[in-house]
């Protein structure tokens, strides 16, 4: 490589100097996040001392804890340090978690909740092999069967109720054609069977489960209600309420907008009277009212009761939220939809609720934050959920005395599922962002 | 109008069909299981433990009725119960007998169609201060700031004896025990007023107790006893003479490991009358001859269930006081066993 002739000109490029310390590095950070002005280096600097004046009190309560004490009592936590007892926790963890489910048994809920996550995959995750909703649609019935067990053959007569229900709703059309005419033959079938998916339920469900059951008894030990408790019950009507509220909004949000009379009036009736009551209201009268109205001896499950309830004060919220989405959408993709020449089901399933869904998930993953903390609620009716085993371990006379442990525990449970959802959500959100970027 | 006449017929024949069905203890004997209603978590009435076993002075009350009718103390369904779902929750048939540290009042006596059967524990309302405070009475408190529960009858209690005594007094309302509790260390309130044995309770779970102290005046009679519903008078009988059972067989001095041996032994006719090898009392009731003994054999008489769970020997260490027998210059007091 030659020299260049002319002495005072640079023969390449002169390597760049570091930058000024106070443009890079923590300082700079520092400098343009923390301190950028009079007003927001105020607020670091009082944030910073609410920080360390949270860390000054919280720590040594937390360091100086007390976790296998000789003798298992708040007063054998006070005997061996000075801060936090979570003694409480290692003796009663099981409890919060199980509720009172016999300790044997503890596989069961553990399999459910496994399986749950199994059946979840394929509708949350897109990777998931769809091989796997098959599971999810029968997941209810397995779910059930391994919580309260009882005998296998009540959940495959309803499975078989549904499935010939269906079978007359799909294939009878043509059969009632002949019979009532072109016109209504579609319309009678779904009625047919719908009447007798009920029929069958209301008649055919038990004795069929009975008589199989006697002759073939397959079937898990059964667990009563009442057994139910702790982190698993709030799980089970929270998830319950999710999965059931969801499609029922749906269809109660397409009911409140519909041209149909009768089906309107019966979409607002519903969604006005549900959010007209606090869920507390319908948290009672499915606790006591029920009971009155009911013929004497009948059990009705009470649990059961809480899930019907809970599942329906959140379907007239998620209907309320899903309106607003489809409300959201120009007028010109109703137009288009028709002019492509779409029936009513297949613009809504095509054009109308994919997007109106997709902009409403934000608030439909509020719904469900919200309904998966409200099923603390069930405490006011004497359902033992957290909370509630948080008055019943109070009331042992070993732990009389201890809050801030049990329920920061319990917050920290409820804080991590909720955290979850409201993650998955933002996912979502990502992943279905197409428009207006 | 027509919707309405159904609905009404509708309600009025659940509620006939509710009375009319087969007494209670015909129903519990063919569920095999007594269904309790108790409290969701009180300190020494009623509470599971570790392993979801119930126990407690409440819960003792009806494992012995389980005891007497279906002679066993663990056919027990155990229903906690709160506040607001105890009496629905008996008027129902949800639960066959409450046992849940109920006030007897007239009120839910008469109007709300009960029978309490008797009284297993004599409370009154009364207060804590920080002995610091250097008050000895609860007439010194003038000016101070009570914490209370609200909506409960020590709320009107607490009302009624400041205005009798001419004195002033500022409300911290609170919602739970727990919540009283966190604001009475703090300082939030100068006085907690409740149930005398829950402030007995509850004193107990302090680091240091002996800076609080209970003042001697109990402003209010709170009578707590076990309840069943109107109308069902044999299933109010069993109930009735099982508590009965209990209180008897403690001034009788029958206890849980001399009972067997006293059924045979014993010289006095009335304990072998209460212990069934005498007489037909339990068939008077429609149980077996050996229903008392059974209900002693849970957990032992009365003195003996209220030492295992409240009395000194435990941490809540209540005195008996008005719940000594009446021998002893109490108010528990059971009518004869002839």
């Amino acid at each position: 490589m030659s020299k260049n002739p002319i002495a005072f000109v640079a023969d390449g490029q002169i390597p760049a100097s570091p930058p000024p310390s106070n443009a890079v590095g923590p300082v700079k950070w520092m400098k343009d996040n923390l301190f950028s002005g009079a007003v927001n280096s105020i607020l670091t600097i009082m944030a910073l001392f609410v920080v360390f004046a949270l860390a000054y009190e919280i720590l040594p309560w937390l360091i100086n804890s007390s976790w296998f004490p000789e003798e298992m009592s708040l007063k054998g936590c006070r005997a061996e340090a000075e801060g936090a007892c979570f003694a409480v926790l290692v003796e009663r963890r099981w409890q919060f978690v199980f509720g009172f489910y016999p300790p044997e048994l503890y596989w069961r809920p553990t399999l459910a909740f496994i399986l749950l996550i199994v059946a979840l995959a394929p509708v949350l995750v897109e990777r998931a092999p769809r091989q796997l909703l098959a599971l999810t649609a029968v997941y209810p019935l397995i779910g059930f069967l391994l919580i309260w067990g009882g005998s296998i053959w009540g959940p495959l007569a309803i499975i078989a109720g549904l499935v010939i229900g269906g079978l007359i709703i799909a294939k009878g059309g043509n059969t009632f054609k002949a019979v009532v005419g072109e016109a209504f033959g579609p319309l009678v079938s779904v009625l047919t069977g719908i009447f007798f998916i009920t029929l069958w339920m209301m008649l055919a469900v038990s004795p069929l489960e009975t008589a199989i059951h006697s002759a073939i008894p397959i079937g898990l030990q059964e667990i009563q209600s009442d057994k139910l408790g702790g982190f698993m019950l709030s799980l089970i009507i929270g998830f319950v309420g999710i999965a059931a509220s969801l499609p029922i909004g749906i269809a109660l949000a397409l009911g409140r907008q519909s041209d149909l009379m009768i089906v309107k009036a019966i979409s607002v009736g519903f969604i006005e009277a549900i959010r007209g009551v606090p869920l507390i209201t319908l948290l009672f009268v499915a606790s006591v009212l029920l009971n009155y109205f009911l013929p004497p001896g009948t059990t009705f499950d009470i649990i059961l009761r809480v899930c019907i309830m809970v599942t329906l004060f959140s379907a007239a919220y998620m209907a309320e939220v899903i309106r607003g989405g489809i409300a959201g959408l120009p007028k010109g993709q109703y137009e288009a939809a028709d002019a492509m020449g779409l029936t009513y089901g297949q613009s809504m399933r095509l054009i109308i609720l994919p997007q109106a869904l997709k902009i409403s998930i934000p608030n439909i993953v509020s719904s469900f934050i919200g309904l998966f903390k409200d099923t603390t609620l069930v405490i006011i009716i004497g359902l033992l959920d957290p909370l509630g085993l948080i008055s019943t371990t109070r009331a042992d006379a070993a732990w009389n005395g201890i809050v801030w442990e049990l329920y920061g525990f319990v917050a920290l449970f409820f804080f991590v599922f909720c955290y979850s959802m409201s993650k998955y959500s933002q996912y979502l959100e990502r992943k279905l962002a197409t428009d207006h970027r | 109008m027509k919707t309405t006449h159904l609905l009404g017929a509708a309600a009025v024949a659940a509620f006939a069909a509710g009375t009319a069905s087969a007494g209670t203890l015909d129903d519990v004997k063919a569920a095999g299981e007594l269904k309790c209603g108790v409290s969701t978590g009180l300190v020494g009435f009623a509470a599971p433990d570790a392993n979801g076993v119930w126990a407690g002075f409440d819960v003792s009350v009806c494992r012995a009725i389980a005891a007497a009718v279906l002679g066993d103390s663990d056919a027990v369904k155990f229903v906690p119960t709160t506040g607001k779902t105890r009496f629905t929750a008996l008027a129902s048939g949800e639960v066959d007998v409450l046992a849940r540290n109920t006030t007897w009042t007239f009120s839910r006596d008469v109007d709300l169609g009960f029978e309490f059967v008797g009284v297993n524990y004599y409370d009154g309302q009364g207060f804590m201060v920080p002995t610091e405070l250097g008050v000895t009475s609860a007439k010194d408190l003038d000016g101070a700031t009570v914490c209370i529960q609200t909506g409960t009858t020590t709320e009107l209690n607490l009302a009624d004896y400041f205005r009798a005594n001419k004195i002033s007094y500022e409300p911290v309302p609170i919602e739970t025990n727990a919540e009283a509790q966190q604001k009475y260390l703090s300082n939030a309130c100068d006085v907690y007023t409740t149930d005398a044995s829950g402030l007995a309770a509850t004193r107990a779970t302090f680091e240091d107790p002996d800076a609080h102290m209970l003042l001697p005046e109990i402003v209010s009679k709170e009578p707590l006893g076990p309840l069943v519903r109107h109308g069902d008078n044999q299933w109010g009988d069993i109930v009735r003479w099982t508590l009965n059972a209990l209180i008897t067989a403690e001034e009788l001095g029958v206890t849980k490991a001399n009972a067997s041996e006293l059924a045979n032994s014993s010289n006095n006719p009335e304990v072998k009358r209460l212990l069934g090898t005498e007489g037909d009392l339990g068939a008077m009731l429609g149980l077996e001859a050996g229903w008392a003994a059974a209900a002693i054999g849970v957990a032992g008489n009365y003195a003996e269930i209220f030492e295992a769970n409240i009395g000194e020997s435990t941490a809540i260490g209540l005195a008996r006081g008005l719940n000594a027998q009446w021998t002893d210059g109490g108010l528990i007091y059971s009518p004869p066993f002839r």
